[in-house]
Protein backbone atom coordinates (compact mmCIF):
# COMPACT_ATOMS: atom_id res chain seq x y z
CA UNK A 1 0.00 0.00 0.00
CA UNK A 2 2.72 2.41 1.05
CA UNK A 3 4.84 1.65 -1.99
CA UNK A 4 1.89 2.08 -4.32
CA UNK A 5 1.15 5.47 -2.79
CA UNK A 6 4.75 6.57 -3.22
CA UNK A 7 4.69 5.60 -6.88
CA UNK A 8 1.66 7.80 -7.26
CA UNK A 9 3.71 10.67 -5.91
CA UNK A 10 6.05 10.42 -8.88
CA UNK A 11 3.02 10.66 -11.15
CA UNK A 12 2.30 14.05 -9.56
CA UNK A 13 5.59 15.33 -10.89
CA UNK A 14 5.09 13.98 -14.38
CA UNK A 15 2.99 16.67 -16.14
CA UNK A 16 5.19 19.50 -14.92
CA UNK A 17 8.32 17.51 -15.62
CA UNK A 18 7.37 16.80 -19.22
CA UNK A 19 6.62 20.46 -19.90
CA UNK A 20 9.82 21.52 -18.15
CA UNK A 21 12.00 19.02 -20.00
CA UNK A 22 10.61 19.92 -23.41
CA UNK A 23 10.39 23.68 -23.10
CA UNK A 24 13.24 24.41 -20.72
CA UNK A 25 15.89 21.73 -20.24
CA UNK A 26 16.00 20.62 -23.87
CA UNK A 27 16.42 24.17 -25.26
CA UNK A 28 19.04 25.00 -22.64
CA UNK A 29 21.09 21.94 -23.53
CA UNK A 30 20.58 22.60 -27.23
CA UNK A 31 22.12 26.04 -26.74
CA UNK A 32 25.32 24.26 -25.66
CA UNK A 33 25.11 22.06 -28.73
CA UNK A 34 24.42 24.85 -31.23
CA UNK A 35 27.23 26.93 -29.76
CA UNK A 36 29.79 24.69 -31.47
CA UNK A 37 28.12 24.92 -34.88
CA UNK A 38 27.93 27.57 -37.59
CA UNK A 39 24.16 27.22 -37.92
CA UNK A 40 22.31 30.21 -39.40
CA UNK A 41 18.89 29.18 -38.07
CA UNK A 42 17.32 29.21 -41.52
CA UNK A 43 18.78 26.29 -43.46
CA UNK A 44 18.70 22.77 -42.04
CA UNK A 45 22.43 22.15 -42.58
CA UNK A 46 25.27 23.20 -40.35
CA UNK A 47 28.84 22.16 -39.58
CA UNK A 48 30.59 21.58 -36.31
CA UNK A 49 33.29 24.15 -35.88
CA UNK A 50 34.48 23.31 -32.38
CA UNK A 51 35.27 26.31 -30.23
CA UNK A 52 35.66 28.73 -33.12
CA UNK A 53 32.59 30.76 -32.05
CA UNK A 54 33.96 31.13 -28.55
CA UNK A 55 37.42 32.09 -29.80
CA UNK A 56 35.95 34.69 -32.14
CA UNK A 57 33.72 36.12 -29.44
CA UNK A 58 36.55 36.51 -26.96
CA UNK A 59 39.27 37.74 -29.31
CA UNK A 60 37.66 39.21 -32.37
CA UNK A 61 34.28 40.74 -31.63
CA UNK A 62 34.32 44.39 -30.65
CA UNK A 63 30.52 44.54 -30.32
CA UNK A 64 30.45 41.64 -27.90
CA UNK A 65 33.18 43.33 -25.86
CA UNK A 66 31.32 46.63 -25.98
CA UNK A 67 28.08 44.94 -24.88
CA UNK A 68 29.93 43.33 -22.00
CA UNK A 69 31.39 46.63 -20.79
CA UNK A 70 28.05 48.39 -21.25
CA UNK A 71 26.55 45.67 -19.13
CA UNK A 72 29.13 46.27 -16.42
CA UNK A 73 28.53 50.05 -16.53
CA UNK A 74 24.80 49.51 -16.39
CA UNK A 75 25.14 47.02 -13.56
CA UNK A 76 27.42 49.23 -11.44
CA UNK A 77 25.14 52.23 -11.82
CA UNK A 78 22.00 50.26 -11.04
CA UNK A 79 23.47 48.28 -8.14
CA UNK A 80 24.96 51.36 -6.47
CA UNK A 81 21.95 53.64 -6.84
CA UNK A 82 19.20 51.08 -6.46
CA UNK A 83 20.75 49.61 -3.32
CA UNK A 84 21.61 53.07 -1.96
CA UNK A 85 18.23 54.65 -2.59
CA UNK A 86 16.23 51.66 -1.44
CA UNK A 87 18.22 51.44 1.80
CA UNK A 88 17.96 55.19 2.41
CA UNK A 89 14.20 55.31 1.89
CA UNK A 90 13.73 52.07 3.83
CA UNK A 91 15.43 53.79 6.80
CA UNK A 92 13.04 56.73 6.35
CA UNK A 93 9.95 54.54 6.08
CA UNK A 94 10.75 51.72 8.48
CA UNK A 95 8.00 52.53 11.01
CA UNK A 96 4.53 51.30 10.11
CA UNK A 97 2.74 54.65 10.21
CA UNK A 98 -0.09 55.41 7.79
CA UNK A 99 2.01 57.89 5.78
CA UNK A 100 4.92 55.48 5.56
CA UNK A 101 2.76 52.59 4.38
CA UNK A 102 1.24 54.86 1.74
CA UNK A 103 4.65 56.07 0.55
CA UNK A 104 6.00 52.52 0.37
CA UNK A 105 3.04 51.55 -1.81
CA UNK A 106 3.61 54.60 -4.00
CA UNK A 107 7.32 53.92 -4.44
CA UNK A 108 6.55 50.30 -5.22
CA UNK A 109 4.04 51.22 -7.92
CA UNK A 110 6.36 51.28 -11.00
CA UNK A 111 7.22 47.62 -10.34
CA UNK A 112 3.82 46.46 -11.58
CA UNK A 113 4.13 48.24 -14.93
CA UNK A 114 5.49 46.53 -18.00
CA UNK A 115 8.98 47.40 -19.21
CA UNK A 116 7.48 48.60 -22.48
CA UNK A 117 5.22 51.07 -20.66
CA UNK A 118 8.08 52.33 -18.54
CA UNK A 119 10.23 52.65 -21.65
CA UNK A 120 7.57 54.84 -23.34
CA UNK A 121 7.13 57.05 -20.29
CA UNK A 122 10.84 57.75 -20.03
CA UNK A 123 11.43 58.11 -23.76
CA UNK A 124 8.92 60.95 -23.53
CA UNK A 125 10.60 62.50 -20.49
CA UNK A 126 14.01 62.25 -22.15
CA UNK A 127 12.79 63.48 -25.56
CA UNK A 128 15.29 66.20 -26.57
CA UNK A 129 12.62 68.54 -27.97
CA UNK A 130 9.40 68.13 -26.06
CA UNK A 131 10.60 66.06 -23.13
CA UNK A 132 9.85 67.50 -19.71
CA UNK A 133 13.38 66.95 -18.45
CA UNK A 134 14.94 69.42 -20.86
CA UNK A 135 11.93 71.76 -20.61
CA UNK A 136 12.36 71.74 -16.85
CA UNK A 137 16.10 72.41 -17.03
CA UNK A 138 15.53 75.32 -19.41
CA UNK A 139 12.96 76.84 -17.08
CA UNK A 140 15.54 76.73 -14.31
CA UNK A 141 18.00 78.45 -16.66
CA UNK A 142 20.23 75.40 -16.59
CA UNK A 143 20.28 74.86 -20.35
CA UNK A 144 23.83 73.62 -20.17
CA UNK A 145 22.52 70.50 -18.41
CA UNK A 146 20.02 69.74 -21.15
CA UNK A 147 21.06 66.73 -23.20
CA UNK A 148 19.89 64.39 -25.87
CA UNK A 149 19.60 61.83 -23.09
CA UNK A 150 19.10 58.75 -25.24
CA UNK A 151 20.83 59.99 -28.38
CA UNK A 152 24.16 60.94 -26.88
CA UNK A 153 26.44 57.91 -26.99
CA UNK A 154 28.36 58.83 -23.87
CA UNK A 155 25.35 59.07 -21.54
CA UNK A 156 22.58 56.94 -23.10
CA UNK A 157 23.41 53.81 -21.08
CA UNK A 158 23.27 55.78 -17.83
CA UNK A 159 19.98 57.41 -18.81
CA UNK A 160 18.48 53.95 -19.17
CA UNK A 161 20.17 52.74 -15.98
CA UNK A 162 18.42 55.57 -14.14
CA UNK A 163 15.08 54.36 -15.49
CA UNK A 164 15.87 50.86 -14.24
CA UNK A 165 16.54 52.34 -10.78
CA UNK A 166 13.22 54.24 -10.92
CA UNK A 167 11.51 51.02 -11.99
CA UNK A 168 12.67 48.73 -9.18
CA UNK A 169 13.86 50.76 -6.18
CA UNK A 170 10.44 50.51 -4.53
CA UNK A 171 10.57 46.74 -4.68
CA UNK A 172 14.02 46.55 -3.11
CA UNK A 173 12.91 49.02 -0.46
CA UNK A 174 10.38 46.48 0.80
CA UNK A 175 13.12 43.88 1.28
CA UNK A 176 15.14 46.38 3.32
CA UNK A 177 12.12 47.41 5.40
CA UNK A 178 11.53 43.75 6.28
CA UNK A 179 15.21 43.39 7.22
CA UNK A 180 15.23 46.58 9.30
CA UNK A 181 12.06 45.65 11.17
CA UNK A 182 13.78 42.47 12.31
CA UNK A 183 16.50 44.35 14.18
CA UNK A 184 15.75 44.15 17.91
CA UNK A 185 14.98 47.56 19.42
CA UNK A 186 17.15 46.93 22.51
CA UNK A 187 20.34 47.00 20.42
CA UNK A 188 19.58 50.65 19.67
CA UNK A 189 18.86 51.23 23.37
CA UNK A 190 22.26 49.84 24.29
CA UNK A 191 23.94 51.95 21.61
CA UNK A 192 22.16 55.02 22.98
CA UNK A 193 23.33 54.29 26.53
CA UNK A 194 26.86 53.84 25.22
CA UNK A 195 26.56 57.32 23.73
CA UNK A 196 26.63 56.33 20.05
CA UNK A 197 25.75 59.05 17.56
CA UNK A 198 23.44 58.57 14.58
CA UNK A 199 26.25 57.47 12.24
CA UNK A 200 27.73 55.06 14.79
CA UNK A 201 24.31 53.50 15.36
CA UNK A 202 23.99 52.93 11.63
CA UNK A 203 27.55 51.70 11.21
CA UNK A 204 27.65 49.28 14.15
CA UNK A 205 24.03 48.21 14.64
CA UNK A 206 21.94 48.73 11.52
CA UNK A 207 24.42 47.97 8.77
CA UNK A 208 25.76 44.63 10.08
CA UNK A 209 22.25 43.40 10.78
CA UNK A 210 20.78 44.56 7.51
CA UNK A 211 23.60 42.85 5.60
CA UNK A 212 21.56 39.72 4.76
CA UNK A 213 18.88 41.92 3.18
CA UNK A 214 21.60 43.85 1.36
CA UNK A 215 22.98 40.58 0.00
CA UNK A 216 19.60 39.69 -1.43
CA UNK A 217 19.03 43.16 -2.85
CA UNK A 218 22.43 43.36 -4.50
CA UNK A 219 22.32 39.85 -5.91
CA UNK A 220 18.83 40.39 -7.30
CA UNK A 221 19.68 43.82 -8.68
CA UNK A 222 22.77 42.47 -10.41
CA UNK A 223 20.89 39.67 -12.12
CA UNK A 224 18.09 42.06 -13.00
CA UNK A 225 20.53 44.49 -14.63
CA UNK A 226 21.86 41.71 -16.83
CA UNK A 227 18.35 40.73 -17.84
CA UNK A 228 17.16 44.28 -18.63
CA UNK A 229 16.37 43.21 -22.18
CA UNK A 230 12.79 44.53 -22.42
CA UNK A 231 13.56 48.01 -21.17
CA UNK A 232 16.58 48.59 -23.40
CA UNK A 233 14.98 46.97 -26.40
CA UNK A 234 11.93 49.22 -26.11
CA UNK A 235 13.92 52.39 -25.43
CA UNK A 236 16.83 52.29 -27.88
CA UNK A 237 17.14 48.78 -29.37
CA UNK A 238 20.79 48.97 -28.27
CA UNK A 239 21.60 52.13 -30.20
CA UNK A 240 22.91 54.70 -30.95
CA UNK A 241 25.91 52.94 -32.43
CA UNK A 242 25.72 50.08 -29.86
CA UNK A 243 26.05 52.60 -27.00
CA UNK A 244 23.28 50.87 -25.06
CA UNK A 245 23.78 47.33 -26.36
CA UNK A 246 24.04 44.86 -23.48
CA UNK A 247 24.68 41.13 -23.76
CA UNK A 248 20.99 40.20 -23.70
CA UNK A 249 20.07 42.56 -26.55
CA UNK A 250 23.19 41.61 -28.47
CA UNK A 251 22.31 37.90 -28.32
CA UNK A 252 18.86 38.74 -29.67
CA UNK A 253 20.13 40.81 -32.59
CA UNK A 254 22.91 38.36 -33.46
CA UNK A 255 20.35 35.57 -33.65
CA UNK A 256 17.28 37.26 -35.09
CA UNK A 257 18.72 40.18 -37.06
CA UNK A 258 22.00 38.75 -38.35
CA UNK A 259 20.78 35.12 -38.33
CA UNK A 260 23.88 33.68 -36.74
CA UNK A 261 22.20 31.16 -34.46
CA UNK A 262 25.33 29.14 -33.67
CA UNK A 263 27.34 32.22 -32.89
CA UNK A 264 24.56 33.73 -30.75
CA UNK A 265 24.24 30.43 -28.88
CA UNK A 266 27.92 30.59 -27.96
CA UNK A 267 27.33 34.14 -26.80
CA UNK A 268 24.42 33.00 -24.65
CA UNK A 269 26.53 30.28 -23.03
CA UNK A 270 29.19 32.86 -22.15
CA UNK A 271 26.40 35.10 -20.86
CA UNK A 272 25.25 32.37 -18.49
CA UNK A 273 28.81 31.77 -17.27
CA UNK A 274 29.33 35.49 -16.63
CA UNK A 275 26.14 35.72 -14.58
CA UNK A 276 27.02 32.61 -12.58
CA UNK A 277 30.51 33.97 -11.86
CA UNK A 278 29.28 37.37 -10.74
CA UNK A 279 26.64 35.85 -8.49
CA UNK A 280 29.21 33.53 -6.96
CA UNK A 281 31.75 36.30 -6.27
CA UNK A 282 29.05 38.51 -4.80
CA UNK A 283 27.84 35.89 -2.38
CA UNK A 284 31.42 35.21 -1.30
CA UNK A 285 32.20 38.86 -0.63
CA UNK A 286 28.95 39.64 1.11
CA UNK A 287 28.98 36.50 3.20
CA UNK A 288 32.48 37.33 4.46
CA UNK A 289 31.12 40.65 5.74
CA UNK A 290 28.37 39.12 7.79
CA UNK A 291 28.34 39.38 11.59
CA UNK A 292 26.24 38.00 14.39
CA UNK A 293 25.40 39.52 17.72
CA UNK B 1 15.54 68.16 13.75
CA UNK B 2 17.60 68.98 10.70
CA UNK B 3 17.59 65.29 9.77
CA UNK B 4 13.81 65.34 9.79
CA UNK B 5 13.71 68.16 7.24
CA UNK B 6 16.14 66.38 4.95
CA UNK B 7 14.10 63.22 5.30
CA UNK B 8 10.81 64.91 4.47
CA UNK B 9 12.40 66.85 1.64
CA UNK B 10 13.82 63.71 0.03
CA UNK B 11 10.50 61.90 0.44
CA UNK B 12 8.69 64.73 -1.32
CA UNK B 13 11.21 64.69 -4.19
CA UNK B 14 10.98 60.93 -4.61
CA UNK B 15 7.19 60.95 -4.40
CA UNK B 16 7.11 63.60 -7.13
CA UNK B 17 9.56 61.58 -9.21
CA UNK B 18 7.02 58.73 -9.20
CA UNK B 19 3.83 60.79 -9.40
CA UNK B 20 4.74 63.37 -12.05
CA UNK B 21 5.55 60.87 -14.83
CA UNK B 22 2.40 58.88 -14.09
CA UNK B 23 0.21 61.97 -14.04
CA UNK B 24 1.87 63.13 -17.23
CA UNK B 25 0.96 59.87 -18.96
CA UNK B 26 -2.63 60.14 -17.81
CA UNK B 27 -3.07 63.77 -18.89
CA UNK B 28 -1.32 63.28 -22.22
CA UNK B 29 -3.82 60.63 -23.27
CA UNK B 30 -6.46 63.36 -23.56
CA UNK B 31 -4.36 65.62 -25.75
CA UNK B 32 -3.72 65.76 -29.47
CA UNK B 33 -0.10 65.58 -30.69
CA UNK B 34 -0.20 69.32 -31.49
CA UNK B 35 -1.42 70.12 -28.03
CA UNK B 36 1.51 68.19 -26.55
CA UNK B 37 3.94 70.34 -28.53
CA UNK B 38 2.31 73.53 -27.31
CA UNK B 39 1.70 72.45 -23.76
CA UNK B 40 3.67 69.47 -22.43
CA UNK B 41 3.03 69.83 -18.75
CA UNK B 42 -0.36 71.48 -18.40
CA UNK B 43 -3.86 70.11 -18.16
CA UNK B 44 -5.52 69.19 -21.46
CA UNK B 45 -7.86 71.85 -22.91
CA UNK B 46 -10.71 69.39 -22.64
CA UNK B 47 -10.96 65.74 -21.68
CA UNK B 48 -11.52 64.09 -25.04
CA UNK B 49 -11.54 60.32 -25.34
CA UNK B 50 -10.70 60.31 -29.04
CA UNK B 51 -7.35 58.58 -28.48
CA UNK B 52 -9.02 55.78 -26.58
CA UNK B 53 -11.74 55.21 -29.14
CA UNK B 54 -9.34 55.41 -32.08
CA UNK B 55 -7.01 52.80 -30.51
CA UNK B 56 -9.93 50.39 -30.37
CA UNK B 57 -11.16 51.31 -33.85
CA UNK B 58 -7.87 51.70 -35.77
CA UNK B 59 -6.05 48.95 -33.91
CA UNK B 60 -7.26 45.56 -32.75
CA UNK B 61 -6.79 46.68 -29.17
CA UNK B 62 -9.55 44.42 -27.86
CA UNK B 63 -7.95 41.40 -29.55
CA UNK B 64 -4.58 42.18 -27.96
CA UNK B 65 -6.26 42.68 -24.63
CA UNK B 66 -8.06 39.34 -24.72
CA UNK B 67 -4.94 37.56 -25.93
CA UNK B 68 -3.09 38.93 -22.91
CA UNK B 69 -5.93 37.86 -20.61
CA UNK B 70 -6.07 34.33 -22.03
CA UNK B 71 -2.30 33.81 -22.07
CA UNK B 72 -1.80 35.22 -18.58
CA UNK B 73 -4.63 33.36 -16.88
CA UNK B 74 -3.86 30.02 -18.55
CA UNK B 75 -0.11 30.28 -17.89
CA UNK B 76 -0.58 31.22 -14.24
CA UNK B 77 -3.11 28.47 -13.71
CA UNK B 78 -0.96 25.79 -15.38
CA UNK B 79 2.21 26.82 -13.57
CA UNK B 80 0.47 26.85 -10.19
CA UNK B 81 -1.20 23.51 -10.79
CA UNK B 82 2.01 21.77 -11.89
CA UNK B 83 4.23 23.52 -9.37
CA UNK B 84 1.97 22.78 -6.42
CA UNK B 85 1.84 19.08 -7.34
CA UNK B 86 5.61 19.01 -7.70
CA UNK B 87 6.11 20.86 -4.41
CA UNK B 88 3.73 18.44 -2.69
CA UNK B 89 5.60 15.40 -4.05
CA UNK B 90 8.98 16.82 -3.08
CA UNK B 91 7.71 17.40 0.45
CA UNK B 92 6.20 13.92 0.70
CA UNK B 93 9.06 12.03 -0.93
CA UNK B 94 11.73 13.89 1.04
CA UNK B 95 15.26 12.58 1.51
CA UNK B 96 17.86 12.60 -1.23
CA UNK B 97 15.39 11.90 -4.02
CA UNK B 98 13.20 14.78 -2.91
CA UNK B 99 16.21 17.09 -2.86
CA UNK B 100 17.31 15.93 -6.29
CA UNK B 101 13.90 16.63 -7.80
CA UNK B 102 13.93 20.03 -6.10
CA UNK B 103 17.39 20.77 -7.50
CA UNK B 104 16.38 19.72 -11.01
CA UNK B 105 13.50 22.18 -11.09
CA UNK B 106 15.10 25.08 -9.27
CA UNK B 107 18.30 24.93 -11.31
CA UNK B 108 16.20 26.60 -13.99
CA UNK B 109 16.18 29.81 -11.96
CA UNK B 110 19.85 30.24 -12.78
CA UNK B 111 19.26 30.21 -16.53
CA UNK B 112 18.46 33.61 -18.07
CA UNK B 113 15.80 33.66 -20.78
CA UNK B 114 18.31 34.77 -23.39
CA UNK B 115 20.24 31.51 -23.00
CA UNK B 116 17.57 29.19 -24.29
CA UNK B 117 15.58 31.56 -26.47
CA UNK B 118 17.28 30.51 -29.71
CA UNK B 119 16.64 26.75 -29.42
CA UNK B 120 13.24 27.54 -27.95
CA UNK B 121 12.36 29.56 -31.02
CA UNK B 122 13.49 26.64 -33.17
CA UNK B 123 11.49 24.17 -31.11
CA UNK B 124 8.32 26.23 -31.11
CA UNK B 125 8.46 26.76 -34.85
CA UNK B 126 9.12 23.10 -35.58
CA UNK B 127 6.09 22.20 -33.44
CA UNK B 128 4.07 24.67 -35.52
CA UNK B 129 3.27 26.69 -32.42
CA UNK B 130 4.44 30.08 -33.62
CA UNK B 131 1.53 32.48 -34.01
CA UNK B 132 -0.56 30.60 -31.51
CA UNK B 133 -1.54 31.35 -27.95
CA UNK B 134 -0.94 27.71 -27.00
CA UNK B 135 2.75 28.03 -27.80
CA UNK B 136 3.02 31.11 -25.61
CA UNK B 137 1.15 29.44 -22.76
CA UNK B 138 3.33 26.33 -22.89
CA UNK B 139 6.56 28.33 -22.88
CA UNK B 140 5.42 30.76 -20.19
CA UNK B 141 4.36 27.90 -17.92
CA UNK B 142 7.63 26.06 -18.41
CA UNK B 143 9.90 29.04 -17.79
CA UNK B 144 8.07 30.20 -14.66
CA UNK B 145 7.88 26.69 -13.20
CA UNK B 146 11.27 26.86 -11.38
CA UNK B 147 10.47 29.91 -9.28
CA UNK B 148 6.97 28.64 -8.48
CA UNK B 149 8.34 25.24 -7.38
CA UNK B 150 10.92 27.04 -5.26
CA UNK B 151 8.45 29.22 -3.39
CA UNK B 152 5.77 26.56 -2.95
CA UNK B 153 8.17 23.83 -1.80
CA UNK B 154 9.62 26.20 0.78
CA UNK B 155 6.15 26.79 2.12
CA UNK B 156 4.88 23.20 2.05
CA UNK B 157 7.99 21.98 3.85
CA UNK B 158 7.08 24.28 6.71
CA UNK B 159 3.71 22.55 7.15
CA UNK B 160 3.69 19.97 9.98
CA UNK B 161 4.62 16.53 8.64
CA UNK B 162 2.46 14.83 11.25
CA UNK B 163 -0.59 16.26 9.54
CA UNK B 164 0.10 14.36 6.32
CA UNK B 165 0.98 11.21 8.23
CA UNK B 166 -2.24 11.37 10.23
CA UNK B 167 -4.21 11.57 7.00
CA UNK B 168 -2.38 8.57 5.56
CA UNK B 169 -3.24 6.55 8.66
CA UNK B 170 -6.86 7.61 8.27
CA UNK B 171 -6.73 6.05 4.81
CA UNK B 172 -6.52 9.16 2.65
CA UNK B 173 -4.56 8.71 -0.57
CA UNK B 174 -2.05 11.26 -1.84
CA UNK B 175 -4.46 12.90 -4.22
CA UNK B 176 -6.91 13.46 -1.37
CA UNK B 177 -4.18 14.81 0.89
CA UNK B 178 -3.03 17.13 -1.89
CA UNK B 179 -6.46 18.54 -2.71
CA UNK B 180 -7.99 18.57 0.78
CA UNK B 181 -5.01 19.37 2.99
CA UNK B 182 -1.91 20.62 1.19
CA UNK B 183 -3.60 23.01 -1.26
CA UNK B 184 -5.91 24.80 1.19
CA UNK B 185 -3.16 25.16 3.77
CA UNK B 186 -0.75 26.56 1.16
CA UNK B 187 -3.21 29.19 0.00
CA UNK B 188 -1.21 32.17 1.32
CA UNK B 189 1.89 31.11 -0.56
CA UNK B 190 -0.09 30.10 -3.64
CA UNK B 191 -1.77 33.49 -3.84
CA UNK B 192 1.56 35.30 -3.41
CA UNK B 193 3.06 33.19 -6.20
CA UNK B 194 -0.03 33.80 -8.33
CA UNK B 195 0.36 37.57 -8.12
CA UNK B 196 4.04 37.36 -8.95
CA UNK B 197 3.28 35.18 -11.97
CA UNK B 198 0.39 37.38 -13.07
CA UNK B 199 2.57 40.47 -13.23
CA UNK B 200 5.39 38.57 -14.96
CA UNK B 201 3.20 37.00 -17.62
CA UNK B 202 1.05 40.07 -18.24
CA UNK B 203 4.13 42.23 -18.84
CA UNK B 204 6.30 39.74 -20.72
CA UNK B 205 7.67 40.96 -24.02
CA UNK B 206 10.35 38.48 -25.04
CA UNK B 207 8.30 35.42 -25.93
CA UNK B 208 5.58 37.21 -27.90
CA UNK B 209 8.39 39.05 -29.68
CA UNK B 210 9.97 35.72 -30.62
CA UNK B 211 6.90 33.70 -31.54
CA UNK B 212 4.17 36.08 -32.69
CA UNK B 213 4.03 38.01 -35.95
CA UNK B 214 0.33 37.72 -36.73
CA UNK B 215 -1.89 40.51 -35.38
CA UNK B 216 -4.51 38.00 -34.25
CA UNK B 217 -2.21 36.58 -31.60
CA UNK B 218 -0.31 39.59 -30.32
CA UNK B 219 -0.36 40.38 -26.64
CA UNK B 220 -0.40 43.91 -25.22
CA UNK B 221 3.35 44.47 -24.62
CA UNK B 222 4.20 43.37 -28.16
CA UNK B 223 1.37 45.43 -29.65
CA UNK B 224 2.58 48.47 -27.69
CA UNK B 225 6.10 47.97 -28.94
CA UNK B 226 4.85 47.97 -32.50
CA UNK B 227 2.76 51.10 -31.98
CA UNK B 228 6.11 52.76 -31.44
CA UNK B 229 7.03 52.11 -35.05
CA UNK B 230 3.64 53.30 -36.25
CA UNK B 231 3.00 56.35 -34.09
CA UNK B 232 6.65 57.39 -33.68
CA UNK B 233 6.48 60.41 -31.38
CA UNK B 234 2.70 60.53 -31.22
CA UNK B 235 2.89 60.19 -27.46
CA UNK B 236 -0.84 60.65 -26.80
CA UNK B 237 -1.53 57.46 -28.74
CA UNK B 238 1.39 55.57 -27.20
CA UNK B 239 0.32 56.57 -23.71
CA UNK B 240 -3.28 55.63 -24.38
CA UNK B 241 -1.89 52.19 -25.20
CA UNK B 242 0.08 52.24 -21.95
CA UNK B 243 -3.05 53.16 -19.98
CA UNK B 244 -5.11 50.34 -21.49
CA UNK B 245 -2.31 47.79 -21.09
CA UNK B 246 -1.64 48.75 -17.46
CA UNK B 247 -5.24 49.25 -16.35
CA UNK B 248 -5.95 45.73 -15.04
CA UNK B 249 -2.75 45.58 -12.99
CA UNK B 250 -3.18 49.11 -11.67
CA UNK B 251 -6.77 48.50 -10.60
CA UNK B 252 -5.79 45.22 -8.97
CA UNK B 253 -2.88 46.95 -7.24
CA UNK B 254 -5.08 49.66 -5.76
CA UNK B 255 -7.25 47.05 -4.08
CA UNK B 256 -4.68 44.35 -3.30
CA UNK B 257 -1.57 46.45 -2.55
CA UNK B 258 -0.43 44.38 0.38
CA UNK B 259 -0.70 41.14 -1.55
CA UNK B 260 1.10 42.60 -4.55
CA UNK B 261 3.94 43.88 -2.41
CA UNK B 262 4.25 40.60 -0.51
CA UNK B 263 3.89 38.43 -3.60
CA UNK B 264 6.32 40.29 -5.80
CA UNK B 265 8.85 40.58 -3.04
CA UNK B 266 8.59 36.86 -2.33
CA UNK B 267 9.19 36.28 -6.02
CA UNK B 268 12.20 38.57 -5.99
CA UNK B 269 13.75 37.25 -2.81
CA UNK B 270 13.25 33.64 -3.69
CA UNK B 271 13.66 33.94 -7.42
Amino acid sequence: MKIKQNKLLYLFILPGLILYLIFFILPTLSALFYSITNWDGLTPEYDFIGFENYVNLLTNDSIFAKSFFNNIKFMLFVVIFQTGFSLLFALFLVKNTKTNIFLRALYFFPTILSSVSVAFIWSFIYDPNLGILNTFLKKLNMDFLAHNWLGDESIAIFSIAFVQVWFHTGQMLIIFVAGLQNIPEDLYEVAKIEGANRWQKFRYVTWPLVAPAATIVMAYTTIQSFKAFDLIFAMTRGGPNYATEILATNIYSTAFRSFKFGYASAESVLFMIIIALITFIQFRVLRANRVQY
Amino acid sequence: MKVKYIKNGLNVIYALLILVPLLLVFLTTFKSPEEVYRNVLGLPKEFRFENYTSLFVEQSMSTYFWNSVIVTISSVFLTLFFASMIAFSITRIGGIIGNLIFALFTLGMMVPAQVNMIPLYQLVSSLGLTNSLIGLIAVNSAVTLPVAVFILTGFMKSLPKSLFEACTIDGANNWQIYTNIALPLSLPSISATAIFLFVMNWNDLLYPLLFITNNDYKTLPLALLEFQGEYLTNYPMLFTGVMIASAPMVIAYVFLQRYFIDGMTAGAVKG
